[in-house]
């Protein structure tokens, strides 16, 4: 089960999946004498939820924040639709985020603006000369789209955990990204509240067909919504395989992780 | 070595903070421009100040009024005291108290706003939605800064001139006419120009001061309250070195 190399999904996701949209290979990071990703590759293919496991500073935040280029890696490759993102130029980096939907974990809502206004920024900003109806219209849609229209006209510390989250989501999804990065979507969040999130993200991701990459500790998220559960330790992919795969391990390491 | 140790960390600190200036100039000017953004930050920033500064540039003329005029009655020139106060305040205490009190109101909430979006991760989510946060969040302060504070100075001056007029009617009578034809015949061009100037170095420095404190704050909310305080101090200092360095280079082209 070990694997150092790239890994491969399993059968049963190839018959769904189509083209590999993220390929990382030979991944290196660290900070000063932490070394943090040493080696590590990963494919994962269209319309597929790939789950990263791993123990606290294990490096896991590193690596969605080095494919969305927030981080840049000491060395590798990491092709998002073909794009080797560490050598993109700025501009060239901006048109393939447009592909890249990340939800923080902590939401990263901007705490100025309303939800209204959180939701317009990225169509204000990418998509010039919208014209105010049809940036009503995508705003609502987006809203409707995990529950919240009422919030339109509130300011985020008003809402609640789950309503955050949500509201985040919808702002994550509002330019139609191809490919979603989740950090720790369900942290924080009370089990009811945090299921509800898992199954928005499962309902989500089979209405607009995006590839998910899904950072968590929570195994009840990591059961619901992932195809494949890679395993991040020593800074490598320690192991890969659905869930069922992965829980009924004999490797001691894989098995910490499902007691 | 804790005091090689400082002396590090000084030119770390500066080396730091002079790229994130220059990138101002390499990255910040180009476009897309931000209009709307500059605007709105003018507005908050240039609109929002002007109570604190007139009150205190109006109080700063009135008492500085009333200490100079002791001097000038003993040695029988308080006819002077309105060329002496306008001067004074045109050329030197406008300008400083202005900036100085900007500093406080600005590059503390400069600090304290973008150091609040950092650790947040508010300035990553920009970033990630394509937005480039240097652009869309310094710059446009850097710029409403830079183009505010002179405002604000030659309104804050007016201000201090008719808190030093009241001043000056306290123990003698002076019409506001006659005040101000005293004020306006002693001042010339090379009073006024370089004390405009000087003004546009503050706001800069005032407003990039606080957008670096803030872009690089760490260690959450305590880090929040680091930047703003380490803002406003660093470009207190500023504003002082920015003025000797002013009055020196006037002085040398015969300005003074």
């Amino acid at each position: 089960m070990p694997v150092s190399k790239i890994t491969e999904p399993s059968e049963s996701n190839k018959i769904s999946k189509g083209e590999p949209v993220i390929i990382i290979e030979h991944l290196f990071k660290s900070f000063g004498k932490n070394v943090v990703l040493k080696d590590f590759n990963l494919k994962v293919y269209g319309q597929e939820n790939v789950v990263v496991l791993g123990k606290s500073g294990a490096g896991k935040s590193v690596l969605i924040k080095c494919i969305i280029g927030l981080l840049k890696p000491d060395r590798g490759k990491i092709l998002v639709f073909g794009n080797n993102i560490p050598e993109l130029s700025p501009d060239e980096l901006d048109k393939v985020r447009t592909k890249i939907g990340f939800l923080f974990q902590a939401n990263a809502l901007y705490d100025s603006m309303t939800i209204r206004e959180n939701l317009e920024f990225p169509l204000r900003r990418h998509w010039i000369g919208l014209k105010q109806k049809e940036v009503d219209k995508m705003v609502l849609e987006a809203l409707d789209n995990v529950g919240l229209r009422n919030t339109l006209e509130m300011m985020p510390i008003e809402l609640s955990g789950g309503m955050l989250k949500r509201i985040a989501l919808a702002r994550t999804l509002i330019l139609k990204p191809e490919i979603i990065l989740y950090d720790e979507p369900t942290t924080g969040l009370d089990p009811v509240t945090a299921r509800e999130i898992d199954k928005l993200i499962l309902k989500l991701q089979k209405k607009f067909k995006t590839s998910s990459i899904v950072i968590s500790h929570d195994m009840n998220c990591v059961k619901t919504i992932a195809d494949r559960v890679v395993l991040l330790l020593d800074g490598i992919c320690y192991a890969e395989g659905t869930y069922d795969e992965l829980e009924h391990s004999e490797d001691e390491k894989i098995k910490q992780f499902f007691e | 070595m804790a005091l090689i140790q400082d002396i590090r960390d000084f030119f770390d600190e500066t080396g730091s903070l002079t790229k994130f200036a220059g990138n101002f100039f390499t990255n910040g000017l180009k476009p897309r421009y931000e209009v709307k953004e500059v605007l709105a930050q003018s507005y908050s920033i240039g609109y929002k100040s002007l109570p604190l500064i007139g009150l205190t540039n109006f109080i700063m003329g009135l008492v500085l009024t009333m200490q100079l005029r002791p001097s000038l009655v003993k040695y029988g020139v308080e006819s002077q005291l309105p060329v002496m106060v306008g001067i004074a305040i045109v050329r030197e205490i406008g300008p400083v108290i202005a900036a100085l009190i900007f500093a406080g109101k600005i590059g503390s909430s400069i600090g304290a706003e973008l150091g609040s979006m950092k650790v947040t991760e508010q300035i990553d989510a920009m970033e990630v939605s394509g937005t480039n946060p240097y652009k869309y969040l310094v710059a446009t302060r850097v710029l409403a800064t830079t183009l505010m504070l002179p405002i604000l100075t030659i309104l804050g001056d007016g201000i201090s001139l008719i808190g030093a007029y009241i001043g000056v009617n306290i123990n003698s009578v002076t019409s506001l006419h006659l005040f101000f034809i005293q004020v306006f015949h002693s001042l010339t061009f090379s009073d006024l120009i370089p004390a405009i100037i000087k003004t546009f170095f503050f706001g800069f420095a005032v407003g990039m001061v606080g957008c670096y404190k803030g872009f690089n704050s760490v260690k959450g909310t305590r880090g929040v309250g680091i930047s703003a305080n380490s803002a406003v101090v660093l470009s207190s200092v500023l504003i002082f070195v920015i003025d000797l360095l002013v009055v020196q280079f006037t002085n040398l082209l015969g300005l003074n």
